[in-house]
């Protein structure tokens, strides 16, 4: 089996999409996992753990779940699987979720 | 064989074996556990953690006295493990509910709770709520449900972490746990004790024997001479993603650790000795939570599983003293959760036959002979 059977190639010149991350806003190429656009925008945690330690996207395939994001008000959203939209509310994933929703909801 | 010796030998690490060995080993006795394999069917990694009364021995006074005394022995039970192992369990017994979707099975739980009720007075409590009056208490509770029952002494603990303070505690009275120690064969010795032959073929003495190996026990019990058909009956539930609100009760099906996550179960099915989690059973279980709690259809459910209970022909505990082999002796049975405040005090001295010893005979296996010839 080749290795470009197992991954994508990156979507270099993809349209470029826009979301707001904490209200920041950030342009990546259509295609990208959310993970991926959040790691290459800066390298700063994207979701704080139940007792506060910081933490980004790891595993890159849906296992470890520390690339957790809320995403148009769904919290607990595996960044790594999700593909970047035009005009998605991504936002840091503080401590565990609540009973209902996202910040937003 | 004086290190592969001891005065007394438990088979099975679960959480009836360690809580039986941890009164053993505060009694003064020597204890040695030998556990089994990683890839046996081990009901004490795969339960619902509650510790509970509501229906329990509703026709079986003995069960529901029994029950009644290992609620009111958890508190003190439960500071025990914590002092021994330095790990809390979260104990909580601030009651529990039964909640019904159907007016019939309602009522005739309600009926059940009378009887057990009329067992044992004020050892246990239980009121019938209509769904006026849960809708009054609970905020939340779904438009299907018709109504519940509450008991203020049911409640549950961490049951991963219970059984890793009971080993804990185990050891740190001077037990010793051997894990990998697979007992293939107990042969009575002629002066009196037992020699017992490992799977990886190492022998082990012991001058008494208790079998609490669950459904381990079945070739062994057998071995042995008891007459107790164990077997097994398949639960399966659904774990949720964990949550920073706390669910406003404590039922049978629908719990929430104190980690925040979510559990769901509470299904019986024969299945013989298979473990495995059902697409359907768990589609079903899903709809009863949202039934009860409707915020939870927004929740992930992160993971599922199968366990299997270890039930006695009638399902309650068997505690059996074998007749042919002095010695030997057969502990099991299900609710080892809510039993074992028992199981680590008031039943060493049915072990060790002292004057305080608690009145077992109900117990013993002999009604399965009874119920046989009748
Ligand atoms: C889905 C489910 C939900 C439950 N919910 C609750 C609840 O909410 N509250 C409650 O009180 N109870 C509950 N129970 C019941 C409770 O889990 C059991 O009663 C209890 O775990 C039984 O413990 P055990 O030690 O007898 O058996 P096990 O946990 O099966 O332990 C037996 C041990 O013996 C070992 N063994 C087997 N054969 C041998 C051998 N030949 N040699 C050496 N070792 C051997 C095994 O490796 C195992 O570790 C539930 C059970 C299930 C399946
Ligand atoms: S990065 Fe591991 S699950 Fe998303």
């Amino acid at each position: 089996m080749n290795i470009a059977s197992r991954f994508q190639t990156p979507p270099e010149d993809g349209e470029p999409v826009q979301f707001t991350f904490d209200g920041e806003l950030v342009t990546a190429p259509i295609g990208t996992s959310l993970a991926a656009a959040l790691l290459s925008h800066s390298g700063d945690a994207s979701r704080e753990t139940a007792t506060g330690a910081g933490r980004s996207a790891f595993c890159m395939m849906g296992v470890c779940f520390d690339c957790l994001v809320e995403v148009d008000g769904t919290p607990n959203t595996q960044a790594c699987m999700t593909l970047v939209r035009d005009g998605m509310v991504v936002k840091r994933q503080i401590g565990l979720r609540g009973l209902t929703g996202g910040n937003d909801v | 064989m004086s290190a592969k010796h001891s005065e007394i030998t438990i088979i099975g690490g679960g959480v009836v074996g360690l809580s039986v060995a941890m009164g053993l080993l505060q009694a003064g006795r020597r204890v040695c556990v030998l556990d089994g394999a990683d890839s046996d069917a081990r009901a004490s990694q795969g339960n619902f953690g509650l510790v509970w009364g509501q229906g329990k021995g509703w026709n079986f006074a003995p069960y529901a006295k029994w029950t009644g005394e290992a609620l009111a022995a958890w508190p003190e039970f439960s500071a025990k493990l914590t002092d021994l192992s330095g790990i809390d369990v979260a104990l909580d017994q601030s009651g529990g509910f039964e909640f019904f979707t159907d007016a019939d099975e309602m009522d005739e739980f309600a009926g059940m709770l009378a009887g057990q009720q009329s067992h044992i007075g004020n050892r246990f409590s239980h009121e019938v709520l209509s769904a006026d009056d849960l809708h009054r208490q609970i905020d939340g509770i779904g438009e299907d449900v018709v109504g519940a029952t509450f008991s203020k002494f049911d409640g549950h603990v961490n049951p991963l972490r219970f059984l890793r303070a009971l080993r804990l505690s185990v050891q740190a009275l001077g037990g010793t746990v051997k894990t990998n120690a697979q007992v293939t064969s107990v042969d009575p010795v002629t002066n009196g004790g037992f020699d017992l032959t490992l799977a990886n073929g190492d022998t082990f003495g012991a001058e008494k024997v208790l079998l609490c190996a669950g459904l381990g026990a079945m070739k062994l019990a057998a071995d042995l001479g008891f007459r107790t058909k164990i077997r097994p009956q398949r639960g399966e539930l659904l774990i949720t993603e964990k949550l920073r609100d706390r669910l406003p009760f404590i039922s049978s099906t629908i719990r929430q650790v104190d980690e925040g996550g979510v559990q769901i179960g509470g299904t019986k099915a024969d299945a013989g000795m298979d473990d495995s989690e059902t697409l359907d059973v768990m589609a079903g279980l899903a709809r009863h939570a949202v039934q009860v709690f409707p915020a939870l259809a927004d929740v992930r459910v992160i993971r599922a599983w199968g366990a299997l209970r270890v039930m006695s022909p009638d399902g309650y505990p068997v505690y059996a003293q074998s007749n042919e082999h002095l010695g030997a002796y057969l502990v099991t049975c299900h609710s080892g959760v809510t039993l074992a405040s028992l199981h680590a005090s008031v039943l060493t001295d049915w072990i060790e036959d002292t004057s305080a010893a608690p009145d077992l005979e109900a117990f013993d296996e002999h009604r399965f002979t009874l119920s046989n010839a009748a």
